[in-house]
C-alpha cells in the first residue's frame, strides 16, 4: 500500500504541470491563512476619501468603489472561497463515499433506494436550488455550500459505487472472505485503497467547481455583506468598470488561477495513476542471450517460409537468432512455455509487433521471393492469415459477424457484396456451423466461444492463404470443443494444402496436428524435429524436462496409493 | 462419516431483468468428501463446477438442498456465522493474479487471516516464515508485493494462505490452469506432500482430465449442473461408463502421435455411431 502511494506521489512530481498547480495553490492557500499578517487594512473598513484610490504604498493594489483596500479584500476572500468551497467538497465527500462504499458492496435494497435518490438529485437544477435557498435562509454562503455539497454528492456515490462494484469481483476480496475477514475490514482493508485515488482526483474537480458557483453567486449579491469575497469584489468591480476597470482584474485572476490550478492538477493525478497501470508485468527477460543459432534447417526449395536468425528486442533480447522453415502442406508447431519466445516469434512473421520492439531478421524468405519486412502487411490477410488465442477479443462487438467476414474479401478478393456474402455462408457451412444464416446477422456477443473461434478460422482462409500462423488457437477453449476446432483446422489444411505455424504449449495438440515441431526456451530454437521423432527420442534435455512434466500418462492416484 | 455431504444442492442465480426466470447453475447434485480425500470434480465451462466450489465457500446463494460441514449443515449459516468457519474451510482460486491484493506485500496478505483470529503479529510473522517454508519460497519474500512473482509462485502464495488457518478443507478452483506445463506438475505435487502430511482434503476443481487423475482419490463429473458420474479416480478417467465422460476423455489430446492418431479415429467413430 503504502509503495504504491509513495510511487503516485513520485511520478506526480515528475509532472511539470502538477509542480506548477501545487506551488499555486500552495501559494493562495497561504496567503488566505496568512491574511492577517499580509494585509495592513481591514477588509470591510471603508474609507470615503480612498474611493477608487490608484495603487499606493498605503493600498499596493489600490481601493474599491468604497475605498477598501483591494489587497486586504483579495487576501481575506481567499479565505472565505476556500472555505466556502472546503465546506461543499467535504459535504459531498462524507455523503457520496460510504453510501458509494455501501450500495457498492451490499448492493440490493440499499443500492436500489441510493441509486434512485442519486438520479432524483442530479435531476434537480442546482442553482435554482441554492437560489431559492439563500432566499429563505438569508444571506449564507457556508449553508449554501452545504447544499452545493449535497447536490454534487450523487457524483461522487456513481463513481464510489461503480469502483467498488468492479473490486468486489475480484477474486482477492472472495479470498478475504474466505479468511473469515468481517464486511467492515474488508473494505477498510481491500477496498477503500482502490477508492481513494478516483475520489481524491473528482475532489479536485469539484473543488474547482464549488469556487466558480459561490463566486457566481457572491456575484449576484447573494453573499454575505459584512465578509469579503471574491465574487463580491468581482460585483463592486463590475459597477465601476468604466471608471477603473483594473479593479475586475485582481479577483478574476484569483478565481481563474485557482479554478484552474485545481482542473489541471485533477488531470495531472489521473495521469500519475494510469502510468502505475502501464508500468507493471514484464515478461520474464531470457537468461542466456548465446550467439548460438539454433539448430540448422535444410532447404530444397519447396519451401513456403523460410526464416533465418530471427531477433526481437525490447528492453531485452525475448527472441535471439530464431531459423525455421515451412513446407507448403506442413504444420510447424512451436512449442514452449511462457515467455519463451513463441509468440512473439509468430508475430515478427506477421509483422504485427509493437512499435517500441526492434525487429531484425537474416533473411526472410516467402514462396521462393525475398522478402522484405515492408512488404509482409501486404501480404497478410491474403497469402498470410492469423488465428488468434481470444476469439472474442479478436471480433469487433459492434459490427455483425457477416460485416466482419465479408470486409476483407472485397477488399483483398474485389469481389461484389452479393458474391462476398454468398462465399461468407459457404465458408460459415464449411467450418461446421450449423445455422450460418443466423451467425452471418449476429454480433460477436451472441454466439459461443468454439463459434467465435470457427467464425475466425473461417475469416482466416476466406482469401485463400498460403500460410496459415495460429498463436494458441485452442487454449481458451473447452478440450471437446477444441478436438472439433483441431479436426476443422486439420481438414483445411489438408485440403489447401496451406502452411501452418502452429504456436502452442500442449504436447497433445502438438500430437494431433503437427507434421515438425520446434521446441523453444528463452528465445531460442533448442530442438527441431519430424513429431513422432520428438516424441519418441527428444534430444534436448530441456524437451526431455517438458515431456516429462505432461501428466497424461501419470497413474492414477487411487491405483498408486493400492499398490504402495 | 464424510467431511463434507453435499445432498440435492440447488443453485440459482436471479434473471437479469424484471422478472427474467432465474438461471439454475446447480440442479440438484449430491457429493461426498472424506478427511484426507481428494474429490477432483470436472467439467467443462458452464458445467456449474465453480459454483459448486462457490456454494461450498459461501459464495453462491443455495436456493435448495443441504451442505452439511463434520455433520452440521453450513449451507443456511449467516454471514457472522460463516466467518467462524474460515478455520475449517479454505480457498485456492484459478487466477494468481487476481487472487492477491496488488497493493499489498506477501506478509500483510499471508498474516491478514491470522490476525483477525487475535494471534499476535509476532506470532503471525513467525507463522508466516513458517507457511513460506512449507511452500518452498524463500524467507524473505514477505516483505515483497505479488506483482513481483512469477504464476507459479503467486500460487505458491494463494497456497500459503489457505494452509495459514489450518483448514481440513480445502477449495481448490482450477489452481494450476493458469500455470506452465512444468510448474503446473510441480505445484500438484506441492499439494500432494501437504495433503499427506496434513490430511487436508480437497475440492479439485479442473477442466483438465489429466490434472484430475493425477491428484485425485475420487472423480466426479459435471455436466451441465448436474453430476452424470462418479467413482475412484482410475475408473472415471480410463474406463468412463457416462456417454458424457467418454466424450470429455476421448477429446483430450494426448502427447504421443500414435495414441493420439488411434484416439481420435474412436473419437470420430463414437461421434459416428451417435449420430
Amino acid at each position: 500500500m503504502s509503495e504504491r502511494r509513495q510511487g503516485l506521489t513520485r511520478r506526480l512530481l515528475r509532472d511539470p504541470v502538477a509542480i506548477v498547480c501545487l506551488a499555486v495553490l500552495g501559494l493562495i492557500v497561504l496567503a488566505s491563512v496568512l491574511a492577517p499578517l499580509l494585509a495592513s487594512h481591514d477588509p470591510n473598513t471603508s474609507s470615503l476619501q480612498d474611493t477608487l484610490a490608484p495603487p499606493s504604498g498605503d493600498h499596493p493594489l489600490g481601493a474599491d468603489g468604497v475605498g477598501r483596500d483591494v489587497l486586504a479584500r483579495l487576501l481575506y476572500g481567499g479565505r472565505t472561497s476556500l472555505l466556502g468551497a472546503l465546506v461543499a467538497v467535504a459535504v459531498a465527500v462524507a455523503l457520496g463515499v460510504p453510501t458509494g462504499l455501501i450500495a457498492g458492496y451490499y448492493r440490493r435494497g440499499f443500492d436500489a433506494v441510493a441509486s434512485w435518490t442519486a438520479n432524483l438529485l442530479m435531476a434537480i437544477p442546482a442553482i435554482v436550488v441554492l437560489l431559492v435557498v439563500l432566499a429563505v435562509v438569508g444571506q449564507n454562503m457556508y449553508l449554501a455550500m452545504v447544499v452545493f455539497g449535497l447536490l454534487m454528492a450523487p457524483g461522487v456515490y456513481r463513481l464510489i459505487r461503480a469502483s467498488v462494484t468492479s473490486v468486489r469481483e475480484e477474486l482477492y476480496v472472495d479470498a478475504a472472505r474466505v479468511s473469515g475477514l468481517g464486511d467492515a475490514r474488508i473494505m477498510r482493508r481491500h477496498i477503500l485503497p482502490v477508492v481513494i485515488a478516483p475520489t481524491v482526483i473528482q475532489a479536485a474537480q469539484m473543488f474547482g467547481l464549488a469556487i466558480v458557483i459561490q463566486s457566481g453567486l457572491e456575484f449576484l449579491g447573494l453573499g454575505s455583506a459584512s465578509e469579503a469575497s471574491w465574487g463580491a469584489m468581482l460585483n463592486d468591480a463590475f459597477a465601476n468598470i468604466y471608471t477603473k476597470p483594473i479593479l475586475l482584474l485582481w479577483p478574476g485572476l484569483a478565481v481563474a488561477l485557482t479554478v484552474a490550478a485545481f482542473g489541471l492538477l485533477g488531470n495531472a493525478l489521473r495521469d500519475a495513476l494510469n502510468g502505475s497501470r502501464r508500468a507493471s508485468n514484464k515478461a520474464p527477460a531470457p537468461t542466456t542471450p548465446a550467439a548460438m543459432a539454433g539448430p540448422a534447417i535444410h532447404i530444397d526449395g519447396d519451401e513456403l517460409l523460410v526464416v533465418r536468425d530471427l531477433r526481437v528486442a525490447y528492453d531485452q533480447e525475448v527472441v535471439g537468432g530464431v531459423s525455421l522453415a515451412v513446407r507448403r502442406g506442413e504444420v510447424l508447431g512451436l512449442v514452449g512455455e511462457s515467455g519463451s519466445g513463441k509468440t512473439q516469434t509468430a508475430f515478427a512473421i506477421l509483422g504485427l509487433l509493437p512499435p517500441e520492439a526492434r525487429v531484425s531478421s537474416g533473411q526472410l524468405l516467402f514462396d521462393g521471393q525475398q522478402l522484405s519486412r515492408a512488404a509482409v502487411p501486404k501480404l497478410r490477410g491474403r497469402r498470410i492469415a492469423y488465428v488468434p488465442q481470444e476469439p472474442m477479443s479478436n471480433l469487433d462487438p459492434s459490427f455483425r459477424i457477416g460485416a466482419q467476414l465479408t470486409e476483407p474479401m472485397r477488399r483483398h478478393l474485389k469481389l461484389s457484396r452479393a458474391a462476398a456474402r454468398r462465399k461468407a455462408l459457404d465458408l460459415l457451412a464449411r467450418v461446421g456451423i450449423e445455422d450460418p444464416e443466423r451467425v452471418y446477422s449476429s454480433y460477436p456477443h451472441q454466439i459461443s466461444g468454439g463459434m467465435a473461434q470457427r467464425v475466425l478460422i473461417a475469416g482466416a482462409v476466406s482469401c485463400d492463404p498460403d500460410l496459415l500462423i495460429a498463436d494458441e488457437p485452442t487454449t481458451a477453449l473447452d478440450v471437446t470443443v477444441q478436438a472439433e476446432v483441431l479436426d476443422l483446422m486439420r481438414s483445411l489444411q489438408s485440403e489447401r494444402r496451406m502452411g501452418m505455424i502452429l504456436v502452442t504449449h500442449n504436447f497433445g495438440v502438438v500430437a494431433d496436428i503437427c507434421d515438425r515441431v520446434a521446441v523453444m526456451q528463452t528465445g531460442q530454437i533448442v530442438e527441431s524435429a519430424p513429431v513422432a521423432e520428438l516424441f519418441a527420442n527428444p534430444q534436448h534435455p530441456y524437451t526431455r524436462m517438458l515431456l516429462d512434466s505432461t501428466l497424461e500418462d501419470s497413474a492414477p492416484r487411487t491405483r498408486q496409493e493400492e499398490m504402495a | 462419516m464424510s467431511l463434507l455431504d453435499i445432498d440435492d444442492l440447488v443453485v440459482e442465480y436471479p434473471g437479469k431483468g424484471w422478472r427474467r426466470a432465474p438461471f439454475r447453475a446447480l440442479k440438484g447434485v449430491s457429493l461426498s468428501i472424506g478427511t484426507g480425500e481428494t474429490l477432483g470434480l470436472v467439467g467443462e465451462s458452464g458445467s456449474g463446477k465453480t459454483t459448486l466450489g462457490r456454494a461450498v465457500l459461501g459464495l453462491a446463494p443455495v436456493s435448495g438442498g443441504t451442505i452439511r460441514y463434520d455433520g452440521r449443515v453450513i449451507s443456511t449459516l449467516n454471514r457472522a456465522q460463516r466467518r467462524a468457519l474460515s478455520d475449517e474451510i479454505q480457498v485456492v482460486f484459478q487466477d494468481p493474479y487476481t487472487s492477491l491484493n496488488p497493493a499489498m506485500t506477501v506478509e500483510d496478505i499471508l498474516t491478514e487471516p491470522l490476525l483477525v483470529t487475535g494471534v499476535s503479529r509476532v506470532e503471525a510473522e513467525r507463522r508466516v516464515r513458517d507457511l513460506l517454508d512449507q511452500v518452498r519460497l524463500p524467507a524473505d519474500a514477505g516483505q515483497r508485493l505479488p506483482r513481483e512473482f512469477s504464476g507459479g509462485q503467486r500460487q505458491r502464495i494463494a497456497i500459503a494462505r489457505a494452509l495459514s488457518r489450518d483448514p481440513r478443507l480445502i477449495v481448490c478452483d482450477e489452481p494450476v490452469s493458469a500455470l506452465d506445463l512444468s510448474t503446473q506438475s510441480r505445484v500438484l505435487d506441492l499439494f500432494i506432500e501437504i495433503q499427506e502430511r496434513t490430511g487436508v482434503a480437497y475440492l479439485f476443481i479442473t477442466h483438465d482430465l489429466a490434472v484430475v487423475r493425477h491428484i485425485s482419490h475420487r472423480v466426479a463429473v459435471m455436466y451441465r449442473g448436474e453430476i452424470v458420474e462418479t467413482g475412484d479416480a482410475a475408473t472415471v478417467t480410463q474406463n468412463p461408463e457416462h456417454p458424457y465422460t467418454r466424450r470429455l476423455l476421448l477429446a483430450a489430446p494426448v502427447p504421443d502421435p500414435e495414441r493420439q492418431a488411434r484416439r481420435r479415429a474412436e473419437r470420430l467413430a463414437l461421434l459416428e455411431g451417435r449420430a
